[in-house]
């Protein structure tokens, strides 16, 4: 591994416990499902530099496509609860 | 306060477990036996590019199914919890209209994606990815399809009709291949095939396809379920 791409993991990887602590600890919803999102996108580029390039597409259209629009959905449903 | 105490104890053991396990990690220099037996013997036996493929499709067949299954108990539940709310002739809520830029991007963008699932699918034994992933981007074609027209309704006789005909077929290809050659979902009922073109490999391209078709259904029933559900 050459140092430019584990430069560029290591920033990749401190930008996804970022964005992880945005989508716990953040006060509003839609930003926190989000960097959910953004979570699941990095950790997909992570994968594939690690060489698996079947989980990184798993993971790029699942975790960061689907389920995204999913909480989105489900957050227009449940709107106008006891705690928004 | 007991609480936090404990939240910090645990999440101190689960620290000190991986800070072990990653100084305590080197990379193998050879591969260990499982994995030099499939590097070895995928190309010869199954005849697929992609190994990762031949093992999910053939070597641990069974756990795709099991998968597959999986995501249908999923997609089946997220329908049936979903009926209730789907009131029949309910007023239908005016949206607001979607833009320009999205209507028009997902005319041109809407063919690319269901090209490029199809393509992940029916090459899954070649290049990276295959039933799941395929499915999954075909499905995102379908979100694509909602997000631009929030009122369309999908046809969902079609998609459990298509759902259905691959689990099904995915089963009788499985109990073929335990007929005709070594074993339930092996692949050699068709010829192997000249490694590395399309038509190759024997049943893979088939059972993919079909899981592809049927993860695609899947997804698609589940977004369709939630974007059709009334307001509660």
């Amino acid at each position: 591994m050459s140092a430019l791409i584990l430069a560029m993991v290591v920033l990749l990887a401190v930008v996804l416990i970022g964005a992880a602590l945005v989508a716990i600890k953040g006060k509003s919803l839609p930003i926190a499902i989000l960097s959910a999102g953004l979570v699941s996108l990095i950790a997909s580029v992570l994968f594939l530099v690690l060489a698996a390039p079947d989980v990184a597409m798993t993971e790029a259209a699942i975790g960061s496509g689907l389920t995204t629009f999913l909480f989105f959905f489900v957050l227009s449903r449940v709107r106008g609860g006891e705690n928004d | 306060m007991i609480k936090r105490a404990a939240a910090l104890l645990l999440l101190t053991i689960i620290g000190g477990i991986f800070f072990t396990l990653l100084t305590g990690y080197s990379a193998d220099e050879n591969l260990n036996l499982t994995a030099q037996y499939y590097a070895e013997n995928t190309a010869k036996d199954i005849g697929a590019a992609n190994i990762v493929t031949a093992i999910i499709v053939t070597y641990r067949g069974l756990d795709t199914l099991g998968e597959v299954t999986v995501l249908f108990l999923a997609a089946a539940i997220v329908g049936l919890v979903l009926a209730r709310s789907r009131g029949a002739g309910a007023a239908q809520t005016v949206k607001a209209p979607v833009g320009e830029l999205l209507t028009t991007g997902s005319h041109s963008l809407l063919p690319l994606i269901l090209l490029l699932g199809i393509y992940i699918f029916v090459n899954g034994h070649l290049t990276p990815g295959g039933g799941f992933q395929g499915g999954a981007v075909v499905a995102s074609a379908m979100l694509l399809l909602l997000l631009a027209n929030p009122v369309k309704r999908f046809n969902h006789r079609l998609i459990s009709i298509i759902e259905s005909f691959s689990g099904f077929s995915y089963v009788v290809i499985g109990v073929l291949g335990l007929l005709l050659a070594g074993g339930f979902l092996d692949n050699r009922i068709l010829p192997i095939g000249e490694f590395g073109q399309l038509f190759s490999a024997g049943a893979i391209p088939l059972i993919y396809s079909l899981i592809g078709l049927k993860v695609g259904a899947e997804f698609s029933s589940i977004l369709s379920n939630l974007s059709e559900a009334e307001e509660l």
